[in-house]
């Protein structure tokens, strides 16, 4: 306790150069709590985005399809087994139909995946109610991006050409019924959203899915699989893309952070080794009053731990409040992030857990106290009539 | 000096020093006793073992051979904890330089030894005041070193080395630095306190501003004791009679 009480004597006694080096530290504090914060929202909110619109709480797919493999997928699709139907007959699950076709649109044509989805579904916040069927020509949903890359905008006219069950090609023309803004890049760009019943007439594959999407929420129990082959993918599958993405974004952030940390660090050793130097005299003397060199090297090691002590708790001062209003008000997004790997939207929300700023929080102190005590084992080898006449020994 | 109140005893003692593969004589064979209330100096001119035999009664060094006691303890065989524990407790050091901590103030210099024995506070509060009084610093107490002149500064450092009452204080050339006025304020502060509180010094000095003090003088020349004699006139010695 007396030397934790001198050495905070120590530390505030060097005046504005410890302040400077704690307001230093604070910032490497703040700014790594800040990044994994910012990749915690963001990759929240991809999960979140994805969930809302286009997985749900798990999907069943049917046993030929495969998203990474689109030879396949003119045979991914089947009747839906029996064991889901009470499940989409209750609202809580809905039937999707993928076929591969193509849209006519700005004088060419451009490979689609034409999805079938119930209009009236309420799993997926999929504005699906545009897609009321009714005779003549097929409504259809497009995203933005897609709706940029054909040239298209909403009461458009469009051709699409698929292939049946039976091999048949075949077309019709679609009206863009709804030209809808999402930041699942995977729903939009090359999507078609019809009518499910239309393009199961269409294809010639009444009654049949290619898979089920469950809503969030729906406890999912006994196997994990459904009648004919049929298999469920839980989230942590379905997002392993998402997770795969935001571990190489807290890769770079990471680097960063080590960086400022080591920035930081160097600082502090450079303080002790320049304190050690120029205060030997000083060391001397605590020694000729009685203090072990046990108690001395604990205090200088102590005055550096003050620094990320004392960083935590001003880093805490700005930070609470500047990530506080990050947090509600969200950080806007400059167009053409999408290029960038990431699809969010117009704002991301950083999400800071406990144990993301307590972890660091610890990290900084442990990491600081060990670059304080390194150079303190040279006073281990000090003699005190060596140091109290300025001398090393 | 064969008092049963010895406070500290040498015996033989030898101190040497290695330097460039040279070994050099610091002390040669040093018989010396000190008893509590002694107003002692080593008096030498440079190099000739007078810092480094008070290094070795304050536990800071140790012998080559012979032996040092201290307060019944053998410094050359006390561990660093054993020694630091007794300079705690029973020895206060004054230095040629003060060695005030710069960042600290008059007070928690002088609190300091009390802090390192865990004073309460309290206790710590009324033995720093008094101490200060004692040095006629009261009114610094607030002050940083780097506001204090020369010989407020060794006031200040006596303070601090007699702030815990120890029996032994050892004081290095204490008025080197000092002018002749602040000189006397300080062996005058110095010798009023071996008269109040019983306290042993020993000054390791050639300035004969101190050494017109000393109640006891000890001539060291080449690590060797030529005289040890007791001064029946001294403004020490009027002040106690």
């Amino acid at each position: 306790m007396t030397v934790a009480k001198l050495a905070l004597r120590n530390f505030l006694g060097a005046g504005a150069k410890a302040w400077l080096r704690v307001f230093v530290l604070s910032l490497a504090f703040v700014v790594i709590i800040g990044l994994q914060g910012l990749y915690t929202g963001i990759g929240q909110q991809m999960a979140d985005a994805s969930s809302a619109i286009e997985i749900g709480g798990g999907q069943y797919w049917h046993p030929k399809y495969d998203p990474q493999n689109m030879m396949e997928l003119v045979d991914a699709h089947g009747p839906i087994p029996s064991e889901l139907k009470s499940v989409i007959e209750s609202g809580r699950a809905t039937p999707i139909l993928i076929v591969q076709g193509y849209m006519y649109s700005g004088g060419s044509f451009r490979p689609v995946l034409l999805k079938g989805i119930d209009p009236t579904q309420r799993v997926l916040s999929l504005p699906a109610d545009v897609l009321v069927d009714s005779p003549g020509t097929s409504p259809a949903l497009i995203g933005t991006r897609m709706a940029k890359d054909a040239g298209l905008k909403e009461d458009d006219l469009a051709t699409v050409r698929w292939r049946d069950a039976v091999g048949t090609f075949d077309a019709e023309e679609i009206r863009i019924a709804r030209v809808m803004s999402t930041s699942v890049q995977t729903v939009d760009s090359g999507q078609v959203w019809l009518p499910l019943d239309r393009l199961q007439r269409m294809a010639r594959m009444n009654g049949e899915a290619t898979l089920v999407v469950v809503a969030n929420g729906t406890a999912i129990t006994g196997s994990a699989s459904a009648g004919a082959g049929w298999t469920f993918k839980d989230l942590d599958f379905l997002l392993a893309d998402v997770h795969a993405m935001i571990q190489t974004k807290e890769l770079s952030a990471t680097i960063v952070y080590a960086i400022l940390l080591f920035l930081g660090m160097i600082t502090i050793l450079d303080t002790q080794i320049l304190s050690i130097f120029y205060r030997k005299k000083e060391i001397g003397t605590l020694m000729a009053l009685g203090l072990t060199r046990g108690a001395v090297i604990r205090m200088f090691t102590l005055e550096g731990a003050f620094n990320a002590v004392l960083a935590a708790v001003i880093g805490a001062a700005y930070a609470i409040p500047l990530l506080g209003l990050l947090v509600t008000m969200g950080i806007p997004m400059p167009s053409g992030t999408e290029q960038m790997g990431f699809s969010l939207g117009d704002r991301v929300y950083p999400r800071y857990s406990a144990a993301l700023v307590f972890g660091t929080t610890a990290l900084v102190f442990v990491v600081t106290t060990i670059v304080s005590y390194l150079p303190t084992r040279k006073i281990a080898k000090l003699q005190p009539t060596e140091a109290l006449r300025g001398r090393l020994g | 000096m064969n008092g049963s109140t010895a406070l500290l005893k040498t015996k033989d003692l030898v101190k040497t020093y290695s330097i460039g593969g040279t070994r050099l004589i610091a002390l040669n064979k040093v018989n010396l006793t000190f008893e509590r209330g002694e107003f002692a100096g080593l008096i030498g001119p440079s190099g000739s073992g007078k810092t480094t035999l008070l290094n070795i009664l304050g536990t800071l060094d140790r012998p080559t051979e012979g032996s040092a006691e201290v307060l019944g303890h053998r410094v050359e065989t006390l561990s660093h904890k054993e020694a630091a524990e007794l300079r705690s407790r029973h020895i206060g050091f004054i230095f040629q330089t003060h060695n005030l901590l710069p960042v600290y103030t008059v007070y928690e210099n002088v609190e300091f030894p009390l802090l390192v024995l865990g004073t309460p506070a309290a206790e710590r509060h009324k033995k720093v005041m008094d101490a200060l009084q004692w040095v006629r610093l009261a009114d610094r107490a607030s002050s940083r070193p780097a506001q204090l002149s020369g010989g407020q500064s060794q006031r200040v450092a006596i303070a601090r080395a007699i702030v815990k009452r120890p029996e032994i204080v050892l004081a290095d050339e204490p008025t080197a630095n000092l002018d002749a006025e602040n000189s006397r304020h300080v062996l005058d502060t110095m010798a009023e306190l071996s008269r109040d509180l019983h306290t042993t010094f020993i000054f390791a000095t050639h300035d004969e501003k101190v050494i017109r003090y000393l109640r006891r003088k000890i001539v060291l020349s080449d690590g060797v004791v030529i005289e040890d004699r007791v001064v029946h006139s001294s403004p020490v010695k009027e002040a106690v009679v």
